[in-house]
Parts: structure tokens; sequence; C-alpha cells
């Protein structure tokens, strides 16, 4: 069993089984690591908040160095007006990227490698930027559908296919981010199952695919946490800044 | 070989990996339902929870770190540009000081040699007068030789003629006689060497 691959995504209960209703909503693993997670964010942030000093300290700089970072990202693709969203965004960030990395360290449950974790995440990103669409320009949001500059012959063929793309956009979105965690660190488990079974002779190939599919991960980590945050900045400069 | 070892490998492995996809009966967990539930809710409370601290007391603070670091430097920067200038006219200041006292200097030295100059002067003046009054004395001297010198002289000239009449011919002789002789010749001399 524990050459499975697949072992190390399931879920399992920790403590005893708590029930809300008739739904089952215990303490599992996933939920462990989302809390730890969270308060990993949470300590490394506040400790980076606490004092000012003129030249910062690491934590410090840490800190603010990813708020500026995030802050930069958002104004490049959304502009200003989506600077009442930063604190979202940069939470979402932040929580993508520390369930990823935490996922790194051997024998811990990644977070965003299951889909319901990632699809509920870009559910909610997808419906709130549809709101905030509708909200700032009432039905004028559904000119999003309608490209300047096409011919009327291809008009509803076209708005056929941007009413699908925009659909997709929490599937896409949700998928992207759960399928490469998921495949990453199957690959992972696959290779270091290959450095047992082919012992001491044949295990050094996959033991040096192990060590470098591990810097590719920590990097895929971080690319995938970013690559969520852009595109919620993208689909949310599409509800502020209509223009297509 | 070794890159054909490599690629055989990775092949190889993509093959086991397929195996073992295709060994597990149970399929991917991510599919289960049983704690989808669970997940759901535990994601929202600590999402949320990320999410409203982080909000409402952290990133304000970062941001207020921030902005007051920022006009901070810009405050340090705006009092050395403060300094910079003061210490400019400080400079200015001391190149006028400098001046002044250069010109001082020149003028205590001007001064110094033009006294000297005067000083000098006065004494090659009374010198001058000095030496013109030796000048002037000795020139009188001589002019007073020379204006006695021709009756001197005459004096002698008559003496002389007499003493050698005397020797001569053995008489006293009249002296004005020999007076009017030597007077003539001495005019006739006299006119030769002065001309007038």
């Amino acid at each position: 069993m524990a050459t499975n691959p697949m072992h190390q995504f399931e879920v399992y209960r920790i403590g005893p089984e708590i029930k809300l209703g008739v739904v089952d909503i215990s303490f599992t693993n996933a939920s462990l690591f989302m809390v730890i997670s969270s308060l990993a964010i949470l300590l490394i942030f506040n400790l980076g908040s606490k004092k000012n000093s003129l030249l910062p300290s690491k934590v410090q700089l840490l800190a603010e160095l990813s708020y500026t970072f995030v802050s930069k990202m958002i104004s490049d693709t959304a502009g200003s007006k989506a600077k009442p969203y930063f604190p979202f965004i940069f939470s979402l960030f932040m929580f993508v990227l520390f369930c990823n990395m935490f996922g790194m360290i051997p024998y811990t449950f990644t977070v965003t490698s299951h889909i319901i974790v990632t699809f509920i995440l870009a559910s909610f990103i997808f419906i709130g930027v549809t709101i905030i669409g509708f909200m700032k320009h009432g039905l004028g949001y559904l000119k999003l559908f309608v490209p300047s500059g096409v011919p009327v012959i291809l008009l509803p063929l076209i708005v056929v296919i941007e009413v699908i793309s925009y659909l997709s956009r929490p599937i896409s979105l949700s998928v992207r981010l759960f399928a490469n965690m998921m495949a990453g660190h199957t690959m992972m488990k696959v290779f270091g199952g290959f450095v047992i079974s082919l012992g001491i002779v044949g295990g050094w190939l996959p033991l040096s695919f192990s060590v470098a599919l591990t810097g590719l991960e920590i990097l895929v980590a971080f690319l995938q946490a970013y690559v969520f945050a852009i595109l919620t900045c993208i689909y949310l400069n599409d509800a502020l800044n209509l223009h297509h | 070989m070794i890159k054909k070892i490599f690629f055989q490998s990775i092949f190889l492995s993509f093959l086991f990996f397929m195996e073992a996809f295709a060994a597990e009966s149970g399929g991917m967990p991510q599919l289960n339902p049983e704690f989808w539930v669970s997940q759901i809710f535990w994601l929202i409370i600590t999402f949320g929870l990320l999410y409203v601290v982080l909000s409402k007391l952290i990133l304000p603070k970062i941001s207020a770190n921030l902005e007051i670091r920022k006009s901070q430097i810009v405050e340090n920067i705006e009092a050395a540009e403060k300094k910079r200038e003061q210490s400019e006219l400080n400079i200015e200041e001391y190149k006028k000081i400098i001046q002044n006292s250069k010109n001082e200097a020149k003028n205590y030295f001007k001064q110094a040699r033009e006294k000297v100059l005067k000083d000098i002067n006065v004494k090659k003046e009374t010198l001058d007068k000095e030496l013109d009054e030796e000048v002037d004395k000795a020139e009188s001297e001589i002019k007073n030789f020379r204006d006695n010198a021709p009756e001197k002289i005459k004096k002698i000239a008559i003496e002389t003629c007499a003493d050698l009449l005397q020797e001569l011919i053995g008489t006293e002789t009249n002296s004005s006689s020999i007076s009017a002789i030597v007077d003539d010749l001495s005019r006739k001399k006299m006119d030769e060497y002065y001309g007038n």
C-alpha cells in the first residue's frame, strides 16, 4: 500500500467524527494542513509587521517583499481599480503558495492537490468576479461576450465560444492547479519507489531524477500559486475595466 | 549511449507508472466524495479566517510600515539636501573669508612696500642732497683753486723770473715790468687754455 503513488492523496479523519446534521465535517489531515498553512502565513506576516525598523529584519523584509510583489502584480494586470481586492488576492496567493510548499515536505499532505479545494476556490473567484462585473457595468457586462471588430456573420459563433470560455474559467483554473500538484507529487512518489525497488545498483538514476524533480516541483509550487493569483487578477481586470 | 539509456529509462518509468495506476483498484482519492464537505467546510473556515486577519490586522500594518519608511526616507533625503545646501553656504562664506584675508594681506604688503619705498626715497634724497652738497663744495673748491691758480702761478712766475734775473744779471729788477710781461704772456696762454 505504501508504494501506491496515489496513497499520499488519501484523506483520513483525525480525531472524532464531527457531524453537522447529516454532513460529515470531521477534522481531517487536509483540514490540518489548511490550518497549518494559514497559521504559518499569519505567524510570518505578523512577525514581519510587528516592528517597523528603517532597516528591516529578515522576516520583515520577507513580508514587505511579498506585499510589494503582490501589489505590483495586481496593479500591473488589473490597474488601480483593483486595489480594494488586494487583501483577497494576497490571501489567495499566500494560501495556495503555502499549501503547495507544505506539500513539498515529505509525509505531508498537499491541500491543493484535491480538485474539490481548488474548485471551491476557483468557483468563489468566478462567482465573485461575475458579481463585481455586473455590479460595475450592469447588463453592459454582457458586452464581454461580444468582442468588437468581429464580422456580424461570425458573431453568433464567437459569442457562443466566448460564453463557453467564460463558463469554463473555474474549471480550467481549478484543474490547472490540482493537476499540476497531483502529477508532480505522483511523479516524485513513483521515482522514490523506483529508488527502493531498483536498490543500490540501479537506484541512482531514479534518485537523481528525484532530486531534479524536487527542484522542479518547488518551482511548480511557486509558479502555480502565481498563475492562480495572476489569472484571478486578469478575471478581475475583465470585470473592472470592460474592454474587449 | 548514455543519452539512449537515459531516454529508455524515462520511457520504462512511464510504463511502470501506468502499470502502477492500472494495478490499483482504488483510483484517485480526490474523486472520493467522502470528505468533500469536510474539506469545503475547513477551507472556508481557514481561508476566511486568514483573509479576515490579513486584511484587517496585518496588511494595513505592513502598508503603514512601508508608507512610514518611504516618508522617513524622503524626510532623510530632504534633511540631507538641507545640510548640503547649508554646507555649500558655509563653503561660500569660507571662500569669502579667505578672499578677504588675502586682500588684507595684500594691502598690508602694499602698505609695507610703500612705506619702505618712501623711506628709501627719503634716504636717497637726503643722501643725494648730501652728495650734491659735497659735490658743490668740492666744485667750489676746485673753482677756487682754478680761480686762484693764475694769480699764484703769476706770482710764482714773477718771483721765479725776478730770482732768475737777479741770478743772471745780479741786480734788482723792477717787479712791475716783470709782472706786466708775465701778465701779457699768461693772458696769451690763458686764452689758449680757456679760450676766452
